[in-house]
């Protein structure tokens, strides 16, 4: 279908559309797909989701993640927690990318809504950051857990940070939640970009409500047991090897998603363009009858 | 805009003041997870009387829930919704006047609610300033992050089941922030309940804000 | 004087679904236009694209001077639509239904006691909650309160349906008179006798088009 004059950015109705799913299941698995709608769009972007720079990304978050894991199964047991301070290595760089994809989250929800910025691929970041974040923030709170149960005694405690974090992932959840359901892309997009920005709005609201919940009847019992107390200059520079490679780790997945986005979003449109002709075909038969 | 808020709130509680489903519905549950609440905590052990304020805030809260479904069910019978929008009423106004009348309805529950834990929690109201200003605060944002949310999730099928997913994790603040403060007021704790009333008082604003300015683009798609 | 309508290719979608293929349909003030053809044309979406309610994707579309693909909000206050389904609040009673419509679209209250005798839903059905009127006197209901906001552009989507005979007798009368007033009107219906005396012209939709503008009544 052209695009009509003057229409450029904003509204594109004809992208985007169905829920987010794995690349591979374009085919048979799809039957109420339109059979004509089902080819992928063109060779270059059916083949895969990545290019010769997402190769040489996905390789060094692979080598990365894979060296920060070898060097911290290396590092000495602290007195205080044994060898389970090895953890280090993984958990706060996890909080971080989690942290880090909801933001990217929000900016690109914002990004969408602003109009002079308006373009379908800021949802597509969107809804990728998302989810990636979601993965990335339940990694935090499992590995959170492990650590915590030899350290503390219980899998769960009601900790700020922990609760503050285990509500974003609520929050982030819902939003995703939401993602699944809306019918119409345009109306999908805004939607859920209201929903992430009203989302994060209640971030710092949750965290000051968590931290003086915490502070003020337990005192800070946890931070003063908290790893940093016994570490060494090798912990430090295995969890920035761990910060680096998670990044990067989550740049190579959002990177990826946006792709199956992009393509499924092609996919649909054209299928429009299928429905659009057939529509009209529908008049010319209504014509001949007049 | 605020005319339009005025008519919107209006035509809602005149709505409710027809149907009665606030009244005879939305409070009789309340009242009815009161109890439930007896059942599950031991009454004789003076745990009802130490939580009731807790308890008070989480009946509230998933009596709002209620609140805000009925708000937009009574616009999306019989193409009202389209009504709504067609009106060519200001969305901001229309924003405002849903969560006033949802505001409204929340204030009558708290009433119903507070003589109920009175009665069966033997909960003892002492300081009524702070909890007035606590209810004041607390309602005015449940309202309006409940009608943001109502509104999102209006018009989907799922949305009796999506709309507690949303909203809840997002009022968990208000629930921790309210209790505490009434927790002060009720002399159950020491805290500075004021300081807990003022963060509501931001979650307010920031709600309120929010939705004037995204209720518009929310109302508009269909 | 422009034309109250002006649709040029214009292409609308409910959900992926091209309703409107690329309408080209102009009214202009004053006319009553009936829009014909088979059920799933495109009839009832041409008509709410123009109320503001189906965005309009691509092509032009103007209403009373309002592009609909930049603003189709501002549009809202001067039309009036008569759906499938009223817009009426079940809960409320029928005064009520109908003085909310007027007074939220900025008309004068002055109007409501008029209408709602006109159409005969006053007297003892005045206090009534909607949802206790059968469907001919939600219709009536519905027509009273298009009548008592006396929009620029009325469209009626099959406004006979569901009435009875002196019903349909007092809605073609509101619309000659509304017509004599100034209004424009675009009307759907399967009523062909009678729509087609009401109306000026027809355009015959088809396949999301309109396939002739001005048809020849076949009465």
């Amino acid at each position: 279908m052209s695009e009509p004059a003057g229409r450029a950015g904003p509204e594109r109705p004809f992208e985007r559309t169905t829920l987010s799913e794995p690349a591979g299941r374009a085919g048979p698995e799809r039957p109420f797909e339109r059979t004509t709608g089902r080819e992928r769009p063109t060779p270059a972007t059916a083949r895969s989701t990545g290019g010769p720079g997402t190769t040489l990304l996905g390789a060094a978050a692979w080598l990365g993640l894979a060296t920060t894991v070898v060097l911290g199964w290396r590092l000495p047991p602290t007195r205080e927690q044994g060898p389970y301070a090895r953890l280090i290595a993984i958990h706060p760089p996890l909080a971080w990318a989690a942290y880090l994809a909801f933001g990217v989250c929000a900016v690109a929800s914002a990004l969408w809504l602003w109009k002079r910025t308006r373009a379908p691929r800021w949802d597509r970041l969107a809804v990728s950051s998302a989810e990636t974040g979601v993965v990335f923030c339940a990694l935090t709170l499992v590995t959170g857990s492990i650590w915590g149960r030899p350290t503390w005694g219980v899998w769960w405690t009601w900790d700020a940070r922990l609760t503050s974090t285990a509500l974003l992932l609520a929050l982030f959840l819902g939003y995703l939640a939401l993602r699944r359901v809306a019918y119409d892309p345009e109306a999908r997009a805004r939607r859920s970009a209201v929903a992430a920005l009203i989302a994060v709005a209640d971030v710092p609201i949750v965290h000051f409500s968590v931290d003086w919940w915490r502070t003020l009847h337990q005192g800070r019992s946890l931070a003063q047991i908290s790893p940093q107390s016994d570490l060494d200059g090798s912990y430090v520079s295995v969890m920035l090897l761990g910060f680096c490679a998670m990044t990067l780790m989550y740049a190579w997945l959002v990177v990826h998603r946006c792709q199956v986005e992009a393509m499924e979003e092609a996919l649909e449109s054209e299928g429009l363009d299928v429905a659009l002709e057939e529509r009209r075909a529908e008049a010319d038969v209504a014509r001949a009858g007049v | 805009m605020w005319r339009d808020a005025m008519l919107v709130a209006g035509k809602d509680l005149r709505i409710e003041a027809r149907s009665r489903v606030a009244t005879n519905q939305v409070a009789p549950f309340a009242i009815v997870i009161l109890v439930l609440f007896g059942f599950a905590l031991d009454p004789d052990r003076g745990v009802l009387g130490r939580a009731s304020a807790g308890l008070f805030w989480v009946a509230v809260l998933l009596s709002s829930l209620l609140a805000v479904q009925r708000s937009f069910a009574v616009e999306a019978g019989d193409g009202a919704a389209d009504g709504l929008r067609l009106s060519g009423l200001d969305p901001a106004g229309v924003f405002l006047g849903k969560a006033a009348a949802v505001a409204a309805q929340l204030a009558l529950l708290q009433v119903v609610l507070a003589i109920g834990i009175v009665v069966l929690y033997d909960a003892d109201l002492g300081g009524p300033v702070l909890l007035v200003a606590t209810c004041a605060a607390a309602t005015v944002g449940l309202a309006a992050a409940g009608t943001v949310y109502g509104v999102l999730a209006a018009g989907l099928k799922v949305r009796e089941t999506l709309l507690p997913l949303l909203l809840l994790p997002v009022v968990a603040p208000v629930l921790l922030s309210a209790t505490r403060a009434w927790e002060a007021g009720m002399g159950i704790s020491v805290d500075d309940g004021w300081r807990w009333a003022q963060l509501l008082a931001v979650f307010a604003v920031v709600y309120v804000t929010l939705g004037v300015l995204a209720f518009g683009a929310l109302l508009e798609e269909s | 004087m422009a034309p109250v309508v002006r649709f040029r290719s214009a292409v609308a979608l409910l959900g992926r679904f091209p309703a409107l293929a690329g309408v080209d349909l102009e009214v202009g003030a004053g006319e009553v236009v009936l829009l014909q053809g088979a059920n799933g044309a495109g009839k009832t979406t041409l008509l709410r694209a123009c109320a503001g309610l189906v965005q309009v994707v691509s092509g032009q579309a103007e209403v009373l001077g309002h592009d609909l693909l930049r603003d189709r909000r501002t549009v809202r206050r001067s039309v009036g639509l008569l759906g499938h389904t009223g817009t009426l609040y079940d809960d409320l009673s029928v005064e009520d239904n109908v003085r909310f419509a007027v007074r939220a679209g900025g008309g004068d209250v002055a109007a409501v006691k008029p209408a709602m005798a006109r159409l005969g839903v006053d007297g003892r059905l005045r206090t009534i909650s909607v949802a206790r009127l059968s469907a001919g006197q939600r219709r009536r209901v519905a027509i009273a309160a298009l009548a008592a906001r006396a929009p620029a552009l009325w469209l009626l989507d099959e406004p006979h349906a569901g009435l009875d005979a002196e019903g349909r007798d007092l809605l073609d009368g509101l619309v000659r008179s509304a017509v004599t007033a100034g209004a424009t009107v675009l009307l759907a219906s399967h009523e062909a006798e009678r729509a087609s005396a009401l109306a000026g012209r027809t355009a015959v939709i088809g396949g999301g088009r309109v396939l002739q503008r001005d048809a020849v009544h076949v009465a």
